[in-house]
């Protein structure tokens, strides 16, 4: 009986405020697609950090005949020096960092390089003498690099000791700003969702001021004469929700699986479906409780005795 | 019943308080007439008992409740007790004569069974049995009035307020709403109407309370709308007896 009287309520008013409620549709809806995608670009940040950081080595380049940088005077590295190279990478400080290391030799790099740059006329003019010999180094954990490059970059015949983590932090700094752009997109957008559906409930409870007053006169709880008006914003919200949560879906399935991941498949790992669906019902629970909270919020102006 | 002790209420950036140190008590089944010139505080009386305001000083207990303890949220209880009539009915103007008063019950949580039985009872009580389906502005002032006094009794109040309800009537609708009002209060319900209606304040020979820029001035049983006998506020002063009436009540 009381439940069908306040969801009639909520549908008559639904129905009188038509534009204001698509208003607030919408809003929320692109808002939240917003903060879904933010968060979705922060998840994508983590998976790529792992992705990558766990492929990224530490290379201890030995000197040529051909290099005047670092330590290296145009001559080649001695087998002394590389294995005084070798006994640091063994000894127990950096041992314990270490997963595990490689050598490459002139040969193996030659050939790496020609399979990298099959395709590049330089392939042809380089020989393996120019390529620096290296050991790979895999750490446990790859933000220990400076241990390494500190301990070895003063070695006879080293030339130098490079973390290729450093190349990737300049994309991942770009993704960072374009999550945090998102994200500060989506609050301005969020703030103007909650006075939107503030100003919606509270032009919905001016056209019904009759019955609220005579609801208040007759003694209908405080909770009865809100509830349909807060129910009103919260359903308004609900659909902008649902809307962004199968945006976010959508451009998970759409964009990142299908367009992305074909055209870089190999590059790295990326979200996937699981990830948008668990961020569906945060952009739904964001989504019902700022518009309960302003809802709230206007109607209780109406309520003061 | 209601009683006020040394109430005064103050509008907030007024000078001139609404009403100025009223104590008064109001008894079970009493019909009382509130007269007045516009601005001497009968409505203010009125709001305050229904706690639509909260006096500025002073005490008021209504039903035994004493309503400056009653929480926020109780108030809707509170006036579950209390009936509201006013000038201009308030009534829904898209809904009829049935839901109008039927809306007061639902709004409440009563059942839908007690609904159906208890509006028509009332709509047959103040005479607009064939009307239950009429929209408001399909009926005369006096009807819509009935309506109104249908809608604040059906959930059967302790205590019935009316704010000048013939203020908009002529005077054969409006002897026809007093002669329901007084059904009403030999129901035991007791009634407090504030009214400028001079005629009806003499006829109906009931208690009046006179108030003046927020004072009672005056507080008489029997009364007539002018003063007939000497105001007798001078016993309140050293508040032994609260007015005239409670002491003949109490012999």
């Amino acid at each position: 009986m009381r439940f069908g009287l306040i969801m009639s309520e909520v549908a008559g008013g639904l129905r009188r405020n038509i534009s204001m409620v698509v208003s607030v549709v919408l809003v929320t809806f692109i808002s939240l697609t917003f903060v879904g995608a933010a968060i979705l670009l922060q998840a994508q940040i983590g998976q790529m950090k792992g992705y990558w950081y766990d492929r990224a080595q530490v290379a201890v380049y030995f000197c040529t005949s051909a290099s005047e940088i670092g330590n290296c005077n145009l001559t080649e590295a001695t087998d002394e020096q590389k294995d005084a190279v070798e006994d640091q990478l063994a000894s127990p400080a950096l041992a314990s960092l270490i997963n595990d290391y490689e050598f490459e030799s002139h040969e193996q790099a030659y050939d790496r390089y020609v399979e990298q740059f099959s395709d590049s006329e330089f392939s042809d003019f380089v020989s393996p003498e120019f390529l620096n010999e290296a050991f790979w180094v895999n750490l446990n954990d790859p933000t220990q690099s400076d241990a390494l490059v500190e301990s070895l970059s003063g070695l006879a015949g080293v030339e130098e000791v490079q973390d290729q983590r450093r190349y990737l932090d300049p994309i991942f700094a770009a993704l960072n700003a374009a999550s945090y752009t998102a994200i500060g997109i989506a609050s301005l957008m969020l703030v103007a969702a909650v006075l939107l559906i503030a100003t919606t409930i509270r032009l919905s409870a001016f056209s019904r001021r009759r019955e609220l007053g005579i609801m208040r006169l007759v003694g209908a709880s405080n909770r009865f004469i809100q509830t349909p008006f807060i129910l009103e914003g919260v359903i308004s919200a609900l659909i902008g929700s649902v809307l962004a949560a199968l945006a976010v879906i959508a451009i998970v399935r759409f964009f990142v699986i299908d367009y992305l991941g074909s055209t870089l498949q190999t590059t790295t790992a990326y979200i996937g479906i699981t990830e948008a669906l668990l961020v569906a019902p945060v952009l739904l629970v964001i989504g019902a409780l700022l518009a309960a909270a302003s809802a709230g919020v206007a109607i209780n102006r109406y309520l003061k005795v | 019943m209601i009683r006020f002790d040394e109430v005064s209420k103050l509008y907030a950036g007024t000078a001139r308080p609404a009403l100025n140190a009223v104590t008064l008590e109001i008894l079970k089944g009493e019909f009382v007439f509130l007269v007045g010139a516009s601005g001497s505080g009968k409505s203010s009386f009125l709001r305050l008992v229904l706690k639509e305001e909260n006096p500025s000083k002073g005490r008021i207990h209504v039903l035994g409740n004493d309503l400056s303890r009653l929480s926020h949220r109780k108030v809707p209880f509170f006036r579950r007790n209390l009936g509201v009539v006013f000038q201009d009915f308030r009534l829904l103007p898209q809904k009829d004569v049935f839901a109008n008063v039927a809306f007061s019950l639902e709004v409440i949580g009563k059942s839908k069974g007690f609904i159906q039985e208890a509006v028509p009872d009332v709509l047959k009580m103040v005479g607009l049995a064939g009307k239950a389906s009429r929209l408001p502005h399909e009926l005369s002032g006096g009807e819509q009035q009935r309506v109104a006094i249908a809608r604040a009794i059906v959930n059967r109040p302790a205590i019935l307020l009316a704010d000048e309800p013939t203020g908009n009537l002529d005077p054969l609708t409006s002897a026809g709403i007093m002669t329901l009002l007084e059904r009403i209060s030999l129901s035991g319900t007791t009634v407090i109407m504030a009214t400028h209606d001079a005629g009806i304040v003499d006829q109906m020979q009931r208690r009046v309370i006179e108030l003046v820029s927020g004072q009672v001035v005056r507080d008489e049983r029997q009364g007539g709308y002018q003063t007939q006998a000497v105001p007798t506020l001078g016993e309140t002063v050293d508040g032994t007896v609260s007015n005239p009436v409670t002491k003949g009540a109490a012999q």
